[in-house]
């Protein structure tokens, strides 16, 4: 920096004021840190204006030296609390235009999280929230294979060959094997009670094919199904679930209830009424449909109000036949099945209206209809948010 | 099944109101699916006079009719029905009338430049039969302007019924009403089935059952009945109102009694002209590709296993199904033979089946028909035609043998409560047996219960207890919960059933939708991806690209990329967890997790955005996701092996298999080979990845959850970088596992990162730098331990390498 030389005329008073102006304007003006320590060097350093003040004390007569001194050293203390000030003024300076020079504009989109974007398919939804109700009631889940033997999807249910019965199933028969015998499409889900009942001692051939278990049974197997049949309500393909209770005491008035309470907590409603209608299967005796009651009077079906009835399950108690199949003594051992489609109950609850379109798997429907990937039901957390 | 409230009352003394009626048939199990008062919905419509009828000028299939409806003037019509004449009476709707078989009320209009004022209408159009072949024809003296309702007596209430397929004895209103007077809904009334006396020797003898040992015999028992000199003609009013009513055409009244039987009392019967018959008729099995000409119009090339009536020149009726043109019964018949016969279902149902002949007499004959019924069956046809036509009944002819059950089940009337839990009393379990028409016998805890000869389907105790429930409703069971057998749920879910919950959660969680596809898919596209195989193939596919069951989850959903992508959806990401086939034995089914990403559709997002470029997706996009699955799984995607053996529908040099061991495959990643892109007809990229989830290790069974100890050092980490240059070939795994190799204690972790090439580190080689974390186990390392551990890192890697150390 530049200053005005000290005149050595000058009385020291004099001199000290000087400096103190012209060192605290050239602080005050310093715009940033290498101004500011050009300041320091020029007052404060070794060569510095103060510096040289504060060696001049030494040639001063001792008289003069007591009242300088302190004067002296006020003003150095006093220049480097200034530059200590500034210092912080000008970080602060700095800070607060880097913090400007860093600001973003925070409305830019960002793109979509992967959680909000992957969905769950209702199918698997529907599983799952099915799976939840009936594990709570104490069934567990039993599978067994798409591609079935005619024993296990007819013969061993009662369906006697030739049965009007059979035929009401359109089957897709799989080309026959160089033995001439035709396996099947299972048609149902049924052919899985039987895999479940029989007795035998080959274990099973697949992981996820249940062993056989002994009564007491209670078990619930979602799955695949086929007929061959497609319109606006059929498609060739399908999912079905069947539950299965076996053991020496259960009757009609706990499948009433068993299905009472399954469509209470499926549906999330207080009150489910249910109609049950005698009918026919060959694999229950007695076999009722049961219709749930409803209002269709609006553009979705309303189930627990109204006064429409809905068909939407088939059930009974298992043919005597069938548990004679199984090995088990009828006389002895007795309980009840149900079957219901799930695609149907997904589509009641979902509102999904058209069934192709689960099979289509159009990203626009898959997005609409789809489930978060976090939206586990459980009756714990509730079984849909 | 359709009847009438006048003809259930026929059978059944009742004072039930409709609606009552209509609650106890689905109370019974004869499930009602409509109630319809045709008085009312078809009060619009109008007997009309056809007074002309002209080619109209611009079509040629449409005349302009002038039609007299009853209002003093003609109204202008135009009609397309081919049998829309001159001086037809027929049946007229006006504009504003409901069609309730079109499902359309018609209006007023303009048909190619004519002018129509109305309608005439068919059989169909009116809902009361399929009839669509020309407008309704109605004598020369029906009522011009009355109601069609009240001419043709069409004014009842009819329900309509679904009747399962065991209840052969519900499909005539007879047994309706008994099942209905056992509801507590009225009291059956007996029909007259006494033998009516005949005047002489059959002119046609016994029919002769013409069979081999070996063969298929469907006939069991033929009756008939030779009725000479008949007057035939229209059936009366009330015979012809009530066929109408349940949509069938009266043909005359011989015909229309065989169809009165037959609904009535649900046991079919045929008529012949006897006067066409020529020489003995027999009944025989058919000859392979014998033709027959039916009463449907159609000729059915017939099979041994078909059992026919046949004269000298060849079938007659194709048995229990359908009569022959060449014997029907017309106005002019004077000489009738009737046919009273039972069938074994069975066989009745296989040459329906067959033949596809869907017919009144094979919907009650396969479903079983009263074996009792046969001669009195018989006895009633004659009655009714002596009655409507006159004759003179000859001997019947009978042959053959009736089957029947004669069931008997001891049943423990416990078994009610036992498999119902309705707690009812003997009395009430014997009146309701008693009421369907079985006998009861015996006393104390059981009885003896006789089955009727109508109820086949009735064979062991359970049937009985359905009996019961049904008549009682099992609206009256009382509900009783199910007893827990845990009061804390076990674990429900097998490992199998863990994996697909888990996979489709993670892989959605990665931004992928899930989808169904079908399980069955073209021919082509199961070879291409391994299957195809005859066994996996459909005898009966519904659809010529649905044939084979797939070998794949890929097909699907490459097939659901092209749909998407038609519908502008290039960038897509979706998966499906599902079943593939390999065999068709139940261990070659396994559950696959397949994904796929298209376009740009990468973790992060698809398509351009501000943050960052739209990259392509690649292999890497698949292995996360594969990676990321097998993390949800709990395996560790760094114990797996990966070899650069990609699938076949892989890039070959972006694709991989990962294995547990070289052995046992868990899956496949890679970016779809172009050439199969190009010939499957998808543009863009694609990468994809397939994991078998019956493939993944069971997990082991421990004693305890506890896991293994941690230990925590209080020592800081450091690390090393190096950089390798080595041929282009090494895989990153052969550097990675050697380093990792080199001091399992002190190296805690190995990564790359930095990969390139170019020509400063020399043609055909690469450059690849890692950095190895170092965890000091018990102390602070000196520079000597640390250059140690470097010293092996490197001449481990050059030595599994072949590279070099770069400078």
């Amino acid at each position: 920096m530049t200053r005005t030389p000290l005149e050595p005329t000058m009385s020291l008073e004099n001199q000290i004021a000087t400096l103190r102006a012209e060192l605290s304007a050239a602080i005050a003006n310093a715009g940033d840190d290498a101004a500011l320590d050009s300041v320091r060097v020029a007052a404060l350093g070794k060569k510095g204006s103060v510096s040289a003040l504060l060696a001049s004390l030494g040639s001063m007569a001792p008289e003069e030296r007591k009242s300088a001194g302190p004067a002296i050293n006020g003003l150095k203390q006093e220049i480097a609390g200034l530059i200590e000030a500034k210092s912080g003024q000008l970080k602060a300076a700095a800070l607060d235009a880097r913090l400007k020079a860093e600001t973003v504009d925070i409305t830019l989109p960002l793109p979509a999280a992967p959680t909000a974007r992957g969905r769950i398919h209702p199918i698997s939804q529907t599983i799952d929230e099915i799976t939840a109700i009936f594990s709570d009631m104490g069934f567990s889940i039993a599978e067994g294979p798409d591609i079935e033997t005619d024993y296990f999807n007819f013969t061993a249910l009662n369906f006697p060959e030739g049965h009007p019965a059979r035929e009401m199933h359109d089957t897709f028969f799989m080309k026959p094997g160089a033995d001439g015998v035709k396996k099947v499409l299972r048609t149902h889900t049924s052919p899985v009670q039987m895999r479940v009942m029989q007795k035998t001692n080959e274990k099973p051939a697949a992981s996820y094919l249940t062993p056989p278990m002994d009564p007491p049974i209670r078990v619930v197997m979602p799955g695949r199904t086929y007929r061959n049949d497609s319109d606006q309500t059929h498609t060739p393909m399908f999912h079905q679930v069947e539950g299965l209770v076996i053991d020496k005491e259960s009757h009609i008035g706990q499948l009433r209830w068993v299905l009472e309470e399954f469509l209470k907590a499926y549906f999330e409603v207080p009150n489910v009424t249910l109609r049950f209608r005698p009918s026919f299967f060959p694999f229950t005796e007695p076999s009722m449909e049961v219709d749930v009651q409803c209002d269709r009077s609006g553009n979705e079906v309303k189930i627990g109000e109204g006064s429409d009835w809905l068909e939407i399950l088939g059930c009974g108690m298992v043919h005597p036949n069938v548990i004679r199949n199984a090995g088990l003594d009828p006389d002895v051992y007795q309980g009840f099945a149900w079957g219901m489609g799930i695609d149907r109950i997904a589509m009641l609850k979902y509102g999904m209206p058209d069934l192709r379109a689960f099979f289509d798997a159009d990203q626009r429907w898959l997005d609409h209809y789809g489930f978060r990937p976090l939206d586990l039901p459980t009756l714990f957390g509730g079984l849909s948010s | 099944m359709k009847f009438t409230l006048d003809w259930l009352k026929e059978h059944l003394d009742t004072t039930a109101s409709v609606d009552q009626i209509g609650t106890a048939l689905t109370s019974v199990g004869l499930e009602l699916e409509g109630i319809e008062n045709q008085g009312k919905s078809l009060s619009a419509f109008v007997v009309a006079h056809v007074v002309s009828a002209e080619q109209h000028p611009n079509a040629d299939r449409l005349r302009v009719c002038k039609v007299d409806a009853g209002t003093g003037e003609l109204i202008d019509v135009v009609c397309g029905a081919p049998n829309a004449r001159t001086g037809l009476k027929t049946v007229f709707a006006f504009p504003g009338t409901y069609i309730p078989g079109k499902d359309m009320t018609i209006g007023k209009g303009n048909i190619r430049g004519a002018d129509s004022n109305g309608m005439l209408c068919s059989g169909e159009e009116l809902g009361l039969s399929n009839d669509h072949d020309g407008i309704i024809e109605l004598p020369a003296d029906a009522p011009v302007g009355e109601k069609y309702v009240d001419y043709a007596g069409i004014n009842g209430v009819v329900f309509d019924i679904a009747i399962t397929p065991n209840r052969g004895d519900a499909t005539g209103v007879y047994g309706v009403a008994r099942d209905l007077a056992a509801f507590g809904l009225g009291t059956l009334k007996a029909t007259d089935m006494s033998v009516v006396p005949s005047k002489g020797k059959s002119p046609i003898a016994p029919l002769p059952h013409e069979f081999g040992a070996d063969e298929p015999k469907a006939i069991r028992k033929f009756g008939g009945r030779y009725i000479k000199g008949v007057r035939n003609g229209p059936s009366p009013d009330w015979l012809q109102q009530r066929l109408r009513a349940v949509g069938l055409r009266p043909i005359n009244a011989i015909v229309d009694i065989t169809n009165l039987v037959s609904l009535g009392w649900g046991r079919p019967l045929h008529a012949y002209d006897a006067d066409k018959i020529v020489g003995a008729p027999v009944l025989r099995n058919a000859k392979p590709g014998e033709a027959f000409d039916a009463l449907d119009n159609k000729i059915y090339a017939l099979d041994e296993t078909m059992t026919v009536i046949a004269d000298h020149n060849g079938p007659l009726c194709l048995g229990g199904i359908m009569g022959g043109v060449r014997s029907g019964v017309t106005d002019g018949t004077t000489n009738v033979f009737m046919e009273c016969a039972s069938w074994d279902p069975e066989l009745i149902a296989r040459t329906g089946r067959k033949t596809g002949i869907v017919s009144d007499a094979r919907y009650r004959l396969e479903r079983s028909v009263d074996p009792a019924l046969t001669e009195p069956g018989l006895e009633l046809a004659t009655r009714l035609v002596l009655e409507l036509c006159g004759g003179e009944p000859m001997e019947p002819a009978i042959s053959g043998e009736d089957v029947f059950p004669d069931t008997v089940i001891e049943f423990p009337l416990r078994e009610v409560g036992r498999l119902t839990g309705l707690d009812l009393g003997a009395s009430r379990i014997e009146a309701i047996l008693t009421s369907l028409g079985f006998v009861l016998s015996g006393a104390g805890e059981s009885r003896t219960v006789k089955v009727p000869s109508w109820r086949p389907d009735v064979t062991q105790k359970a049937d009985l207890v359905e009996e019961v429930m049904r008549m009682v409703g099992v609206d009256h069971v009382p509900v009783e919960p199910l007893p827990r057998l845990n009061h804390v749920a076990q674990r429900m879910l097998t490992n199998i059933q863990n994996r697909r919950r888990i996979a489709r959660r993670a892989l959605a969680a990665r931004g992928l939708d899930e989808a169904v596809t079908w399980s069955f898919i073209p021919h082509a596209e199961a070879v291409r991806f391994g299957g195809g195989q005859e066994s996996l193939q459909l005898a009966n596919a519904i659809a010529s690209d649905m044939t084979d069951m797939r070998p794949s989850l890929l097909p699907g959903l490459l097939a659901a990329t092209r749909r998407n992508a038609n519908r502008g959806t290039a960038d897509l990401a979706l998966f499906e967890v599902g079943q593939v086939f390999l065999s068709d034995m139940p261990d070659g089914q396994h559950t696959y997790a397949t994904g796929i990403r298209t376009g740009t559709a990468k973790l992060d997002g698809a398509g351009r955005h501000w943050s960052g470029k739209a990259e392509p997706v690649g292999v890497f996009d698949a292995k996360a996701d594969l990676g990321a699955v097998l993390d949800a799984l709990g395996v560790d995607i760094d114990k797996v092996q990966i070899f650069a053996e990609p699938a076949p529908w892989s890039h070959p040099g972006r694709g991989g298999r990962i294995a547990l061991n070289p052995k046992v495959t868990l899956g496949w990643f890679g970016e779809l080979h172009p050439a199969w892109a190009a010939e499957l007809d998808i543009e863009g990229p694609v990468s994809a990845f397939e994991l078998d989830l019956d493939a993944l290790p069971e997990p082991r069974r421990k004693a305890t959850r506890t896991k293994p100890a941690l230990t925590l050092s209080g020592l800081m980490p450091l690390s090393r970088d190096f950089a390798f240059v080595v041929d282009r070939g090494v895989t990153a795994a052969t550097i990675l596992k050697a380093a990792r190799g080199a001091d399992k204690g002190l190296i805690r972790d190995v990564s790359v990162f930095d990969v390139f090439e170019g020509t400063h580190v020399g043609e055909g080689k690469k450059s690849v730098a890692i950095e190895v974390t170092l965890q000091p186990l018990d102390k602070t390392l000196t520079d000597e331990e640390i250059e140690k551990v470097s010293a092996s890192v490197v001449a481990a890697v050059t030595k599994a390498s072949g590279g070099a150390l770069r400078a």
